[in-house]
């Protein structure tokens, strides 16, 4: 149970880096700290201004969504003729400069985010979970949701679709690349703060945090396949639940050891993802 | 029998190439007789490209035998058929862009130097003279295309029938037997496209066996000494310039692909 | 360059200690050669092949460990256990070679990141052999026989030797057949295999070369500080790398150099007035800066601006 708790906080991380890379071809070395503004965020309203939980959410979602647009306009967009490697560079300077900003704003000393859920866990059958994560588990898998059915319903979503599959083709039938591209990275930006926000009251904050979420992400979006959506929300699925199993097996120290192995493993093994169908060779 | 099959630069057998449910070849067979120059033609889509990717080993195919001089090439990484003397093109205009067109040249006699880590970490004297003996050969490679007064300039920076120059020099830098150009007269002026037949004519006759996939009929059949036409994956003539051009199946071909756009 | 351009920089690197005696001085500069290497090693791959490295600290961090163990556990003398630093990173690349070997941009990366970051947490966690957190002190200074070469004075030289040595081979390998096909896949992967370059033989060898450079630094960083802890893996080591060679110069043989220079004074300088903080984020900013401004480096922007105003 607490495995889908993580596994659908995972799967939001997944879900906006796998679309950032397919669709703009850009390897989001910031996604990490989008969680980490999302956690502040719900710091921030939740635990100083004494929000509701959801308005805190609410609150991540725009502030991902704000700094990711304003990072797509004056970053990406002038470097969009360039390779994915010139974006990389800039993507790594822009995690360093986050992390740091965040450390100089926020101080290093981790902070726990208030919440007003009951402390003693609900009891249903064999299967005992806090009420906080009941909670979390449900905005994720709505948020989830959310995020399907504007992809699959909108007509943004339809675009983002067709610029996916061939950005030349998209571009002729009068989509507009640049606009798409500003409203995925804002979008999957978006999604990442509000994994930080989900996350935070579960954990504790502090500036270094997205660096795990990063690694979580990436991993995710390696078992379902760089630009695969529901590769990415079951590649979520699958690390949370498979680190809930195996922390019991492998000792502590080497459990965030499991998401590199698995970034190695899938890589060198089904470079195209778990879920992928077995590629031509060529 | 067996010596007559030796003798054949490059023999092709059955070769089929799928791509999931669609045959890009659909079990090819033909020739390369060593000096000559033969030619590869037919509509978008035959499949003419695809068997130059599977002859050079970019392309694994499904099935069929690819020899040279008796030898099977299947499965070799393009790096060793080039190391066995089978140097492409690519139809897309392909040079290692940053880097001067000596510089081009001097990667494309790779095969020509020997020098290892070892000779080149500590072997001073040899590494020196190989290094001149090669930039000699460069230079004569370049004159022979006729880029000898673009050497200093930077690659991508050239006018672009200039740059398929490079990537002819590059290729015969890595000094083939047998030649395979990939549209070789693509996108050229009238001139240029003369300038290049001469040059592949030249090539032949320094011994080196050439393969072209064409689109211009022109050249295709004032240059070649054999033509294959392919359609739908398969070889569907062959022979002589003058025997093609009065084929039946061949107009066919051509004239209901022409129907269609090409 | 005239003959007075090149004897300058060759006799103040040779008199340097003679004439700067602060101790803080030379550890600067020795910090910066010992990140000159780093930077060196590194922009073979980067800069060379174009496969870009996020995990190279691990090589470092390989290096600097192997040479304390072998120096505290079995007591072997720094002058084999540098060797053997450099042997062992060298197969570390040589496994990250073969391993990533067919993947490239995006993927490379994400396979050394995860490289260093299982390493890294091998050493926390290893705690028989790597003392864990804690971290191993009492790294034994080199001597030469009777002579310790302990003073910042005497190992300035060493480090000297080790930069010549990294810098000599790097210019060799750049100079000839081998780095010749190290640029072409860089340049043109497919039209390098078309004319027989190896592409296997070719990255692993970068890779082997690249990692056991870095180790020597590990290495040479160990018996200098003279304590290892599992903060030879920091990320920001890494960071500092590719910045150096970013901003130097990648693919010039000069630039990593110049851009180890830069980066281990600068933030010297800066430590006075600001936090550590403050540096990474300006270090963040300024990588942002590189690539919009200056997006070829310092080293390649000065030949081009000399090149415009030659007579």
């Amino acid at each position: 149970m607490n495995g889908l708790v993580l596994g659908g906080t995972y799967a939001l991380l997944g879900i906006g880096l796998t679309l950032i890379f397919g669709l703009m071809n850009v390897v989001n070395f910031a996604h990490g700290e989008f969680y980490t503004l999302g956690a502040y965020a719900a710091f921030a309203t939740l635990g100083l201004a004494g929000t509701h939980f959801v308005a805190a959410v609410l609150a991540a979602i725009a502030c991902g969504v704000a700094l990711g647009a304003v990072c797509e306009l004056t970053l990406l967009r002038p470097l969009r003729a360039e390779s994915i490697d010139t974006t990389m560079l800039v993507m790594i300077g822009v995690w360093i400069t986050m992390q740091n900003g965040e450390l100089l704003l926020w101080g290093g000393v981790a902070k726990s985010i208030p919440h007003p859920f009951p402390t003693a866990p609900l009891v249903l059958g064999p299967v005992s979970i806090a009420p906080l994560r009941v909670f979390v588990l449900v905005l994720a898998a709505g948020l989830i949701v959310a995020s399907y059915l504007l992809i699959h319903k909108t007509q943004l979503g339809m675009a983002m679709r067709a610029t996916f599959q061939d950005r030349d083709t998209a571009a002729l039938m009068g989509v507009r690349i640049g606009r798409i591209h500003t409203a995925t990275f804002a979008f999957g930006s978006g999604l990442a703060a509000a994994a930080g926000a989900l996350l935070g009251p579960v954990f504790l904050v502090y500036p270094s945090m997205g660096d795990l979420a990063a690694l979580k992400a990436f991993s995710v979006v390696i078992l379902g396949g760089l630009g695969n959506l529901p590769g990415a929300t079951l590649g979520g699925l699958l690390l949370g639940v498979a680190e809930e199993l195996g922390a019991g097996y492998v000792s502590s120290g080497y459990r965030d050891a499991v998401g590199f192995v698995i970034i190695i493993l899938v890589l060198l093994l089904r470079p195209a993802g778990l879920f992928a169908k077995q590629e031509r060779i060529g | 029998m067996a010596r007559a099959e030796r003798a054949l630069t490059l023999s092709v057998r059955d070769l089929a190439v799928r791509f999931g449910g669609v045959a890009a070849l659909a079990g090819v067979s033909f020739d390369v007789h060593p000096g000559t120059i033969t030619s590869v033609i037919g509509p978008n889509g035959a499949g003419k490209t695809t068997a130059f990717n599977a002859i050079t080993g970019y392309l694994r195919p499904t099935r069929g035998r690819i020899e040279y001089v008796g030898v099977p090439l299947t499965g070799l990484r393009p790096s060793a058929i080039a190391a066995r003397g089978i140097v492409r093109t690519f139809q897309r205009t392909s040079v290692f862009p940053s880097l001067s067109v000596t510089d081009n040249v001097m990667i494309g006699l790779h095969l020509r130097g020997s020098a290892g880590v070892l000779d080149v970490l500590l072997g001073w004297r040899r590494r020196a003279a190989e290094e001149s003996r090669l930039a000699h050969d460069a230079d004569g490679i370049l004159e022979f295309v006729g880029l000898g007064h673009r050497r200093g300039e930077v690659a991508s920076e050239l006018p672009y029938g200039e740059q398929r120059l490079v990537e002819l020099a590059v290729a015969l830098a890595a000094r083939p037997r047998l030649l395979l150009l990939d549209e070789p007269g693509a996108g050229m002026t009238t001139a240029e496209k003369a300038a290049v037949s001469s040059l592949i004519r030249r090539i032949r006759d320094q011994s080196t066996t050439v393969l072209l996939v064409e689109h211009d009929m022109r050249m295709v059949m004032s240059i070649s000494d054999t033509v294959i036409v392919m359609n739908h994956g398969r070889v569907i003539a062959e022979g002589a310039p003058a025997a093609i051009q009065a084929h039946p199946d061949v107009i066919r071909a051509y004239l209901g692909s022409a129907g269609d756009h090409d | 360059m005239t003959r007075a351009g090149r004897v300058v920089p060759v006799l103040l690197a040779l008199t340097l200690p003679l004439w700067l005696a602060s101790p803080y001085f030379l550890h600067v500069v020795i910090m910066a050669g010992i990140f000159g290497i780093l930077a060196l090693s590194l922009n073979l791959l980067l800069g060379y092949t174009g496969q870009l490295s996020l995990g190279h600290a691990a090589f470092f961090g390989i290096g600097a460990y192997t040479s304390a163990l072998l120096t505290l556990r079995l007591e072997w003398s720094f002058w084999l256990a540098l060797p053997g630093a450099v042997a062992a990173s060298g197969l570390a690349g040589w496994l990250i070679g073969r391993l990533a070997l067919k993947l490239r941009g995006a993927y490379f990366v994400l396979v050394t990141i995860s490289f260093a970051g299982v390493i890294a947490l091998v050493s926390v966690n290893w705690m028989d052999v790597t003392n864990g957190p804690l971290g191993l002190p009492g790294v034994p200074a080199p001597a030469l026989g009777p002579w310790s070469l302990r003073a910042k004075s005497v190992y300035y030289y060493l480090v000297l030797v080790a930069v010549l040595l990294a810098y000599l081979v790097c210019r060799r390998l750049v100079a000839s057949r081998i780095g010749r096909a190290f640029v072409a896949l860089r340049e043109n992967e497919a039209l390098a295999e078309s004319v027989g370059v190896d592409v296997t033989h070719y990255l692993v060898l970068a890779a082997v070369v690249s990692a056991a450079m870095a180790g020597m630094a590990g290495s040479l960083y160990a018996h200098y500080t003279r304590f290892v802890s599992p903060e030879v893996f920091l990320f920001s080591y890494t960071v500092t790398m590719v910045i150096m060679v970013v901003a130097g110069g990648k693919g010039t043989l000069a630039g990593p150099l110049v851009g180890a220079l830069i980066f281990t004074a600068l933030p010297e300088a800066l430590r006075a007035v600001t936090s550590w903080q403050w540096q990474m984020l300006a270090y963040g900013v300024l990588l942002v800066l590189l690539v919009f401004f200056l997006p070829r480096g310092i080293v390649p922007a000065l030949a081009a601006w000399r090149a415009r105003n030659a007579p």
